[in-house]
Order: structure tokens, then sequence, then C-alpha cells
């Protein structure tokens, strides 16, 4: 049924324009008078630099998992359909959470939404996500969370034990987090349109503290720490799902920062920037802290913590642990002069036990993210498209 | 084509013939050994690719392997020692 | 890990760096192929060129088997798909393949049941589990993985699954490389030969590489010093005035290979008169397909797929990147029209292709990557 060898077979439209499109960027700017001579393999690279630089413009027609994964696809969508919509500057500086000032007090504001499935995992369920996400959110700006609000979407048929449990692990959080759930709705959509049960929070706090954490104040010398060993969130749900039939006693690590936070803040004034690493993973966060502030970040792989069996999974399934979600693992970017203290506080709090410096930041190539390779080799961690994918070859 | 990671067997499962539970790095999944020619015992190591065992590890060889390089490290330290050691006289 | 940190150690790294520049002939440029894709994702994910002097270039072959389905493959897996009562299972590595109108993720987008699997196993679970519904497998890879798609075909048949079919796909790495020693426009010193492969067919077929082309191949393992020892040992060869084939994965690989592995790909399976590789054209005997007596389980013969042919963009140069004559950032869409987030080719989207695993993992200059990794 095939078509034979001689026919010449049509081309793929979306293929062909968008090489049309590029035609511009196709263009390798000459060797100017007063330039530095580039090879032709640097000219390219500079010429993807500025493509890169380029506002991103949305190509798909249609929503897919991709965009939801929080590696380039999700910002894409973000930057290029949200941003222009809402405008603002304090949208525009996309940090975990807002920072807004009303009479002379500064609150963080945030949002979240939890469709996690399975919805009960080994260390926790979706409620322990949706109060601990929204929390860590809050405290990574220096706040001190304070309200919460619950919005329920339930789908049809959803057990109400189910819910019971969800709700009683969301009370527990949140005492354990210090935050009031204090407002909430709830709406019940078909069966078959909703995954049983998905959680928005959305979270209020107070800036007491004499900070400025975010990544725009981030500088070269400036030192990077992480609170614990990466990815085991992430592992535990792809095992969870019991797609890939593999057996481990690997546990999510959702946990509420606040705590260790407030350690880490009381014991040194030289953090400059906080983030908690969720979806998309430790690679992720450095890569948008990278390009906010225009600098490059440094890592070794060797100093980076991953239990054995995530490394193990992760090895199994050709798949990166930096990119692999956490949900109780904060980035702390210190000026390296205080990163000895930094490290100590944390690691002094039960939630920072395996806190460990994995890098540094420095001048150039700014907007890029290294790593120094266990082989002692170097490579760039670049921003994901989707999840990352299992693979085979 | 290629992702093949090392694992150990931790048991052959009785009345599968084909399957044996395999670790790797405290992670378990059953792997199909119906391509192994040797018999199989737990403690052993296998190269798994896509759920199925290609071939059985060979220990004594990756030791070998790994002897080898550290000779050639010697021996390159060796060499660079008399070098130097020739170019004072 | 065992078997694996032991082979990726800096300090045994740094004395094979040594004696490869010791090896080289002063003034000569050598070029290396490493024929699979999964030895180009392991020299960028570590790092390796970094150990090499620069009179040595590793050039990327053809051995990545998502990388060489052409688009319209694609399309007629799609097709499948989006028949009534159909879940397809696929490798992550194909959900982002474009084919002539969108990629597997992209058919999920629309409506159709596309599942990931890690084995063709748990395809065959799925289709236990789901009696009514006709699940197809997307079979690829090269001979490596054909055998567990062949037992997976002998296993439904032995439990009775009739609701199972595969979409065979999987291409065979000797015409690949033929493909390579045939160009004109090519100078190569030596290759990388596939490792896992290598667990199935053995080394002998690589014989007349070295017998009547007249150039070394070291089949090579999958760790970082793997491919350091096998550029060790090509040199070594060259050195030394020999041209042979050698085993530097032997805690792996048998030079016999696996016979009851071929055993079962000839049961199910039977090479194709020709077959269509993206970039490479049509090569003959080079694919599989399902054999007459397993038609029960093909999916070619269940469904009516069109076949409808889809010309790769004038300006996708992916076939002489395949080919090891252009290096990804020589292609002119190279970062611009072609990019991860949207690749018009599939160097671009399979994480083990050339361009991908540049754009990922080497895109800097390595003089400018190692300083600032300097500390």
């Amino acid at each position: 049924m095939s078509q034979g060898r001689d026919t010449v077979p049509p081309a793929a439209a979306w293929a062909e324009q968008a090489v049309r499109e590029s035609a511009d960027d196709a263009e390798l700017p000459p060797n100017g008078v007063g330039t530095p001579h580039l090879t032709k393999e640097q000219q390219v690279l500079a010429r993807i630099e500025r493509a890169r630089r380029r506002k991103p413009k949305l190509r798909e027609e249609r929503i897919t998992m991709a965009h939801g994964a929080g590696g380039k696809a999700t910002h894409t969508l973000i930057e290029a359909l949200f941003l222009p919509a809402f405008g603002n500057p304090v949208l525009e500086r996309l940090e975990d959470q807002a920072v807004v000032g009303i009479g002379g007090v500064r609150l963080a504001f945030t949002t979240d939404s939890f469709v996690v499935s399975p919805l009960f995992f080994p260390g926790g369920n979706i409620g322990d996500l949706a109060v601990n996400g929204t929390v860590n959110d809050l405290v990574v700006s220096g706040a001190r969370p304070l309200y919460l609000s619950a919005g329920f979407i339930l789908e049809e048929g959803f057990p109400v034990a189910d819910l019971e449990r969800i709700v009683k692990a969301m009370a527990a959080a949140a005492r354990a987090a210090g935050v009031t759930i204090v407002t909430g709705d709830t709406k019940v959509v078909q069966r078959g349109k909703g995954d049983g049960c998905y959680i928005n929070t959305a979270g209020v706090g107070v800036i007491e503290r004499d900070v400025s954490l975010g990544a725009a104040g981030v500088k070269p010398g400036d030192t990077v720490l992480v609170s614990g060993p990466i990815g085991d969130h992430g592992v535990t749900i792809l095992l969870a799902r019991g797609e890939l039939d593999i057996v481990s006693d690997i546990t999510s690590d959702t946990a509420a920062l606040g705590g260790l936070v407030d350690s880490l803040l009381d014991a040194t004034g030289a953090v400059r920037c906080l983030r908690d690493a969720t979806r998309g993973g430790v690679a992720t966060i450095l890569n948008e802290v990278a390009k906010a502030a225009d600098v490059a970040v440094v890592i070794d792989e060797r100093a980076i913590p991953v239990r054995p069996e995530v490394r193990g999974a992760c090895e199994i399934l050709g798949i990166d642990p930096l990119y692999v979600a956490c949900e109780g693992r904060l980035v702390a970017i210190v000026d390296g002069a205080g990163a000895q203290t930094a490290l100590a506080a944390m690691r002094a709090h039960p939630t920072g036990a395996g806190a460990a410096i994995i890098g540094t930041v420095k001048d150039d190539p700014p907007g890029l993210v290294l790593l120094k390779t266990q082989f002692g080799g170097t490579r760039i961690v670049d921003l994901l498209v989707g999840d990352p994918l299992p693979r085979i070859c | 084509m290629c992702l093949g990671i090392p694992g150990q067997i931790i048991e052959i499962l009785p009345g599968h013939g084909d399957l044996a539970v395999v670790d790797v790095s405290g992670v378990k999944r059953n792997v199909n050994i119906g391509i192994i020619e040797e018999t199989l015992k737990p403690g052993d190591w296998v190269l798994i690719h896509v759920g199925f065992a290609m071939a059985r590890m060979d220990e004594e060889e990756a030791r070998s392997s790994l002897a080898f390089l550290r000779g050639l490290g010697q021996a390159y330290v060796d060499e660079m020692d008399a070098l130097r050691d020739s170019q004072l006289e | 890990m065992r078997f694996v940190d032991e082979f990726r150690d800096p300090e045994l790294a740094r004395t094979l760096a040594g004696q490869i520049v010791a090896l080289g002939e002063p003034g000569r440029h050598y070029k290396f192929m490493e024929v699979c894709g999964g030895h180009t994702h392991t020299i960028y994910k570590h790092g390796i060129e970094d150990y090499l002097p620069p009179s040595i270039t590793l050039v990327h072959g053809p051995g990545c088997p998502v990388c060489v389905i052409p688009m319209g493959r694609v399309d007629d897996a799609i097709h499948i798909a989006e028949q009534p009562d159909v879940i397809l299972t696929s490798f992550g590595d194909m959900m982002r393949v474009p084919g002539g109108h969108g990629s597997f993720l992209d058919a999920a987008a629309k409506g159709a049941d596309i599942r990931m699997v890690y084995s063709p196993l748990d395809a065959l679970k799925i289709a236990k589990q789901n009696p009514s519904k006709r699940v197809v497998f997307m079979a690829i890879g090269f001979e490596t993985t054909a055998p567990s798609t062949a037992l997976t075909v002998l296993k439904a048949d032995a439990d009775g699954v009739a609701n199972f079919s595969i979409f065979c796909n999987h291409v065979t790495i000797i015409p690949a490389i033929k493909a390579i020693l045939d160009s004109p426009d090519l100078r190569l010193d030596g290759f990388i030969g596939p490792g896992h492969v290598s667990t199935v067919i053995g080394c002998e077929p690589y014989r007349f590489i070295a017998r009547d082309f007249g150039k070394p191949l070291v089949v090579s393992g999958f760790e970082p010093l793997d491919i350091l020892q096998s550029v060790y040992m090509i040199l070594k060869q060259l050195a030394e005035g020999r041209c042979e084939v050698e085993n530097q994965y032997t805690r792996a690989v048998p030079w016999a290979g696996n016979a009851r592995a071929l055993q079962a790909i000839t049961r199910v399976m039977e090479l194709r008169p020709y077959f269509e590789w993206r970039g490479l054209g049509f090569i003959s005997h080079s694919a599989l397909k399902v054999t007459d007596a397993f038609a029960a389980y093909d999916a070619e013969r269940i469904f009516e797929i069109p076949g409808v042919r889809v010309a790769d963009p004038k300006a996708c140069q992916c076939g002489e990147v395949l080919k090891g004559v252009l290096k990804p950032w020589e292609c002119k869409v190279f970062g611009t029209a072609c990019t991860p987030e949207t690749p018009i080719g599939t160097c671009m989207v399979s994480s083990e292709g050339a361009c991908a695993a540049y754009y990922n993992f080497g895109r800097f200059t390595r003089e400018r990557v190692r300083e600032a990794a300097r500390t």
C-alpha cells in the first residue's frame, strides 16, 4: 500500500513554515571591522543566542502535556500568552510568589494547583502537596506564611473516604506549617471530566524580615546550596503510577520548609535567593536564576546529593535527576562569604540534614547552567522542553 | 538501542522460568531472562534493556579491564618519570 | 553503582587521555565515528571531548533508530492510534518525534490513546488488561531491541492474547554502516562500534569494515572510560599498522553474540526487501517485518495504513548530519528554525540525536565552557 520509491512525496507544511519564518535569523552577521574574528562555529552559536533571547512565540494550536511540565514549553506559554495579557511589573518578576506592599506592610501572595496522579503515594497524598507547596512558595520570599485558601474540583463518583483522608492530611500539614485554611470552595464535575480530585491553594504571608530575596539579586561569586537529596518526589510518583513495574522504598520528600528557612535567615544575612524546587527539578530553577540575573551557574555533579535508589531508577529509565521534581527541597543562593554558615544552619535543621554546597555563580557565559561531570568533563544543563521522558536509546 | 544498565539478580521467580527479580541500586524490577544461555543464579549481574536481560556481566572481564587501565596509568607514570630522569643527566 | 562508577573514574580518564595524546602522530588529524546514538549521548553527557586533544574529532553516526524513522511512518502510527478502540504504546523516545502533522504527543492532545511504556512486555500487559481494546506496540530499535519485541510476540502467542500487535520499525545496523562507508564525501580513520547491538549480533559482522574498507573498529561500552579506551585502542591499531575488529566491551559482549536472541528474531521477523531511512534514502535489506507465521500480530496487516511518504523540508540537513558529513552547528537551520522545542528533523528531537545532544549538552565552545567550570 506504500507509495513507490520513485514518486516525489509532499512536504510537511509546519516544517516549511518554520524554515520560512526563521529565514531572517539564519543570516550570519558579517565579521565587521573592529569586531573580534569569530570562527564559523562561534558565529552560529552567537546567532542561536540571539534567537534564544528573542520574544518567545507560541506555535502550538493545542495545549499538550509539555505545557504543564515546568520547562521551556511552560515558560513560552507564560511569556507569550499570560504575561502580555496580564502585564504588570509584579508578575513580570516571575518569582515563586508576588510581593506587594499594602499600607507599609509587605505581603507575599501565591497560588498553586495540584493535579498529581496517583492521589496517594508513598510519603503522602495530594493534600500534603497542596498545603506544603503553597507554604513553600511563600516562605522562600522570607515571608511568615499565614492564611491559605483551598479550592476543590471533585469528580462525580469520587469516594468520600478518600476525600476525608486528603482533607485530614491538609489539616495536619497546615498545623505543622503554622498556617490556617480560612476559606475555600468546592465544585463537582461529571464523571470522566476530572481525575478524582484537583486542588488549588492560594496563600498569603507577611514579610517581616528586612530581606529582599530574588533571582535578580544573584551575583558572580555566590554559592549554590541545596537542602537535601534531589528527585525523591518525582521518582516516587513515576513509580507509584505502576506502569513501569519498578518497586522501591523511595518516598516523596513533601515537607513544609518554613522552619528551615527561618533557621537559615536567622543565621546569616548572606542569602540572596531562595527557591522551592518543584516540577522541572533543580535544573529548571538554576536556569531561571541564570536567566533572571544574567549569570552563569556552575555546579559539580559529585557534590549533588541523590539517593542511591533514585539514581538507580533514573539510570534504568534514562532520565536525569536534575530535572526530576522535588516537593520539600530548597535551592539557596548565598553570598560566597556566608556559604559555610548557611550550610551549617541548614544541616542543623531536620528538613535540611542532607544539605550540600553544589556550585558557584560566575559571570560568563551569562544565562547558562554548566555541569562539571563526575567524569571530569563539562556540559550544559539546559531547560527541557517538557517532562523528562524515559528513553530506551 | 543502547540504554543498558547492569543489575543484580535477587531471585529467579519460581514457576516463571523466564523471569527474575533484578536490583539496580536498591530499585527492583522483574526482568525477562529468556535469551540468556547460561543458567543464572541470585548474585549474578546482567545487562538490562527494556525489561530484558541481554547478557550476563562478566565480573572477571570488568576487573581485568580496569586493571589494564590502571596498568596503563602506571606505565605512563613510569615512562614520564624515566623521561624526566633522563633529561636531568 | 557496580559496573558503572568504576568506569567513570576521572583519575583513569586522565591517564588514558595522556596515552591518547602520546599515540597520536604529530601533525595528523583523526576522525572517528561513533555509530551508535547512545554513544553520542554518553560523549556529551559526561563531557568526554574535554579529554581528547584537538587533533581528534568525533563524528556522529546514524545509529539512532528514532532519528532514522521517516515522517511518513510516524503518520502511519498516528493513523493506527486514531482508529476506534486502539491503544498505541510506545517508548518515550518516540513521543515528540514530528511526523507530517505533528508528534504522538500532539496526537494525544487531539484525543488519541497513546501511552508510554518502558518495555514491550508492559504493552502486552496493557493488552491483557484491556480485552476490548486493540493494543499496538510501536516497535523501534536496532538488533538490541528486536529480540525483546520478538519474545513479546512469542509470549502473546503462547498466552493467546489476540488483541495485541506490533507496528514493526526495527532496523539493522550493518546496512547503515555500509551506507556511511559507501559515501564518497567521508574521510574517517576508524569506528567506535555499537556496544549493545553487539551483545546480540556479536563482533564478526563488522569484519568487512576492516578487511574491505581498511578501517579499524572497536566495539565499545557506554561508560565514559569505555569510550576513551576505545579511542585509545583505535589509535594503537593505527600506530602499529593493524586494521582489525576489537572488543573493548568484553564484560558484556560475547564475540559470537547471542544465539537465542538471534533465533527469537528469525522466528518472528524477516528482512524487508528495502526500507526508507530518513536522511539516508532507501536501503535494501535494512529493516525487519513480521513473518507470515505471526501475521495475526502484525499491525501492518491488521490495519490499513496510508503509507504516505512525507518529504523532509529542503532546508533539513538531517541526512548529512546522520552520515557525519556535517556537524550539528553546520546545518543551516540548527538553533533557529530547528530547536528542541520546535524540531524540524529527528536529529533534534530524539535525546540521542546528534543535534539534540550538541544543543543540550555541548552548545558552547569547548574552551569557554571548560574555562567557566575551572574552579
